[in-house]
């Protein structure tokens, strides 16, 4: 019964952020005609292509207990970046591409280097960030870039069938791959776990040996590669480069990344997760298209509400669990500490 | 050590002091490179030159500075200054409305109103950060993201324009010759000012800023600090809402306040508070403000194109949190120590 209780308690966020999205789902089949065709679904893929691959690096970020606001302005300038390379300097993808992706890791590895050796808050460091690349692609191009570039366009006009007349775009093709190597980094690879450790305590983590440093750096290179590349699917979505695209996103991302049950404080939660907290709120946007009276604006409303009730959630979360470990540890408490003891004197010997 | 010395050193010691270095180099800056920069005209017995045109364009800036300072000293941060001032802006033209000359709620009105919604945004903010314990980045964010919707929702989706010239009075209007933007902040500042060095408050906003159990231990109602420090917080913004919304005669839900939380943030940071929270200075926010404002004029008088403003902001964003961050500082003490030691 107790066992039961424990994995209840660790997996309950995810499992209300899952419940939601299917209670969602069922309202939409229920109340609206057409909803319950599958290329709905697929266009909530679709649509939120972009959203979905910046929204699993932010996980990430937040995860190691940081937070990167630049996500929105680095896929706009990688539009606007690749708008540029490809039709004003008439490059080839090929090189456009790699150029892009690479400007994400370098902004991303600087803000992180800045970030832990300056010991600056990671929103005020990525808050620079944001207004760099949001000038540099109006330095670049003050006006909409269109792509005509024909690999893109083939690419943004490509369908995928999956079956009956429903289809995929390339776009979903790569967010699953992100996805993958997502999960796989997160829960299979010793960076992925000492992303967790630091998030939970990075002062633990430290005393432990793990690479503190390198990783934190490496959490933010990830995240500016994971927007860059956000960018380029978004550049092949929108077919044109432009400065003032996705202004904001990097709240839907945080929000989404917080719906899906990570702990904004670090250390608890999980990628997969995050991908229901986009679902979520793409199925939001849909259900308010459906709807066809309510003013858009409703979308952000509600999203601003849903992010608050699951942070609200998970304090309440949070403070049970402090006090069920607070309860616990009156009882077996003694048996632990002289191992624990001992270990944390190797450590500090070593050190 | 001569008196001249001890001034100086007081100075040096200040939390202005770099403000006002900053500042001064701008303003030489400008000395050498833009032409009139300094000149000051008298029309219509109103004053006019790029200077005054700092002080009025950033009114709305120092105020929000004002307001966030108070929250900043508090260990806390206001995301959505920019989206109050939108929401404020939205209520103040949707009551005024947009037939010629006549305003369909009284102006006094108007003002009550759209400051009240302002005041309930404060309390929302508060609440969630001293009652619900939420991250003040995060509780403030919420309304940062549903607080331009609500500021649609007022204005239906619309850009309302007004036509009601008594309105106008507070963006663009001249009192004694001036601007009269510069008294609401000059009311505002020494009203901040009196509420924190004259009452015992500003020292329990720098005590729950330094540690908030121990002020709680200490008999100090540390919640309602918080919740009064973004009440007021709000408070500002909404004024600077009304001042940008009148400027403009207009109210665009999208983008009154764009943007502006992150200048308020960075005018308090270079004012001399810092981000964790304790001691604070509202006249380095003030300085902050003007700084920023100043620059973006400068770069604007210089004739390059607004897009670059941006990037320049970032870098002077970057310098300066760098200048302040911990390892600098020691490494500055240090160099300061070691010529201490040679004089």
């Amino acid at each position: 019964m107790m066992r039961r209780l424990q994995i209840d308690s660790k997996y309950l966020p995810l499992l209300v952020t899952i419940a939601l999205f299917l209670g969602l789902y069922a309202f939409g089949v229920v109340q609206y005609r057409g909803f319950s065709s599958p290329q709905v679904f697929f266009n909530l893929l679709i649509d939120n292509a972009f959203l979905l691959i910046t929204s699993i690096g932010m996980t990430f970020v937040i995860l190691s207990g940081g937070i990167d606001l630049s996500v929105g302005a680095v896929i706009a300038f990688t539009t606007v970046f690749s708008a540029y390379m490809l039709e004003e300097l008439g490059l080839s993808p090929i090189i456009v591409i790699p150029t892009v992706l690479l400007f994400g890791v370098t902004l991303g590895a600087v803000m992180g280097a800045i970030i832990h050796f300056f010991k600056v808050q990671p929103f005020i460091v990525t808050l620079a960030g944001m207004f760099f690349a949001r000038g540099m692609c109006f330095v670049i191009s003050t006006d909409a870039i269109t792509i005509s570039d024909p690999f893109y366009r083939a690419l943004a006009l490509y369908r995928i069938p999956i079956f009956g007349k429903t289809f995929i775009s390339v776009n979903v093709v790569i967010v699953l791959v992100v996805l993958l190597a997502a999960l796989y980094l997160a829960h299979l690879t010793r960076f992925g776990r000492t992303v967790y450790a630091i998030g939970g305590n990075q002062q633990s983590a430290l005393l432990m040996g793990l690479p503190v440093a390198r990783t934190k750096i490496l959490v933010y290179t990830l995240n500016g590669f994971c927007s860059a590349l956000a960018g380029v699917v978004f550049s092949i979505y929108m077919l044109s480069g432009y400065g003032l695209y996705t202004n904001g996103l990097e709240l839907d991302a945080i929000a989404s990344v917080v719906i899906g049950g990570t702990m904004l404080t670090g250390g608890v939660g999980y990628v997969i997760g995050t991908v229901f907290g986009v679902l979520i709120q793409g199925l939001i946007q849909t259900i308010i298209m459906f709807q066809g009276t309510l003013n858009s604006w409703w979308t952000k409303i509600v999203v601003g509400l849903l992010t608050l009730l699951f942070i609200g959630l998970q304090s309440a979360f949070a403070s049970s669990r402090r006090t069920r470990m607070a309860a616990r540890k009156a009882q077996p408490a003694a048996k632990v500490t002289p191992g624990a003891a001992k270990l944390a004197s190797d450590v500090s010997q070593q050190g | 050590m001569t008196a001249q010395a001890s001034w100086w050193e007081r100075l040096r010691h200040s939390g202005l002091f770099w403000p006002l270095v900053a500042l001064a180099l701008v303003m030489l800056f400008n000395l050498l490179f833009t032409p009139n920069f300094f000149r000051l005209e008298i029309k219509d017995g109103h004053l006019f030159g790029s200077l005054v045109d700092v002080l009025n364009r950033g009114a709305p800036l120092m105020l929000m500075a004002i307001g966030l300072t108070a929250v900043i000293a508090t260990a806390g941060v206001d995301l959505s200054v920019g989206a109050v001032a939108a929401i404020c802006a939205a209520m103040a033209t949707r009551l005024v409305g947009n037939v010629t000359d006549v305003t369909s709620t009284p102006l006094p009105l108007v003002i009550v109103i759209a400051l009240g919604l302002a005041i309930l945004c404060g309390i929302w903010n508060g609440l969630l950060v001293s009652r619900a314990n939420i991250q003040p980045m995060v509780a403030t964010l919420v309304l940062m993201v549903a607080g331009r919707g609500i500021a649609q929702l007022i204005t239906d989706g619309q850009i309302i324009t007004v036509y009601y010239p008594p309105f106008f009075y507070f963006g663009a209007g001249y009192l004694l010759g001036l601007p009269f933007t510069l008294f609401i902040v000059a009311t505002v500042f020494l009203f901040a000012w009196w509420m924190t060095r004259r009452t015992a408050i500003g020292l329990f906003v720098e005590s729950v800023g330094t540690n908030a159990s121990s002020s709680f231990y200490s008999g100090i109602n540390e919640k309602n600090i918080k919740l009064l420090a973004y009440v007021f917080c709000s408070f500002c913004a909404g004024i600077a809402g009304i001042i940008i919304s009148s400027n403009v005669k207009s109210a665009d839900a999208n983008n009154v306040g764009l943007f502006m939380e992150l200048d308020a943030i960075l005018a308090v940071v270079i004012g001399g508070t810092l981000m964790s929270g304790g001691r604070f200075s509202l006249a380095g926010s003030v300085l902050g403000a003007l700084l920023i404002q100043s620059v973006t004029t400068t770069i604007y008088a210089f004739g390059v194109p607004p897009e670059v403003v941006l990037v320049v902001k970032s870098l002077v964003v970057l310098f300066v949190v760098l200048l302040y961050s911990e390892p600098v500082k020691l490494a500055l003490d240090k160099l300061a120590q070691r010529k201490g030691v040679r004089a």
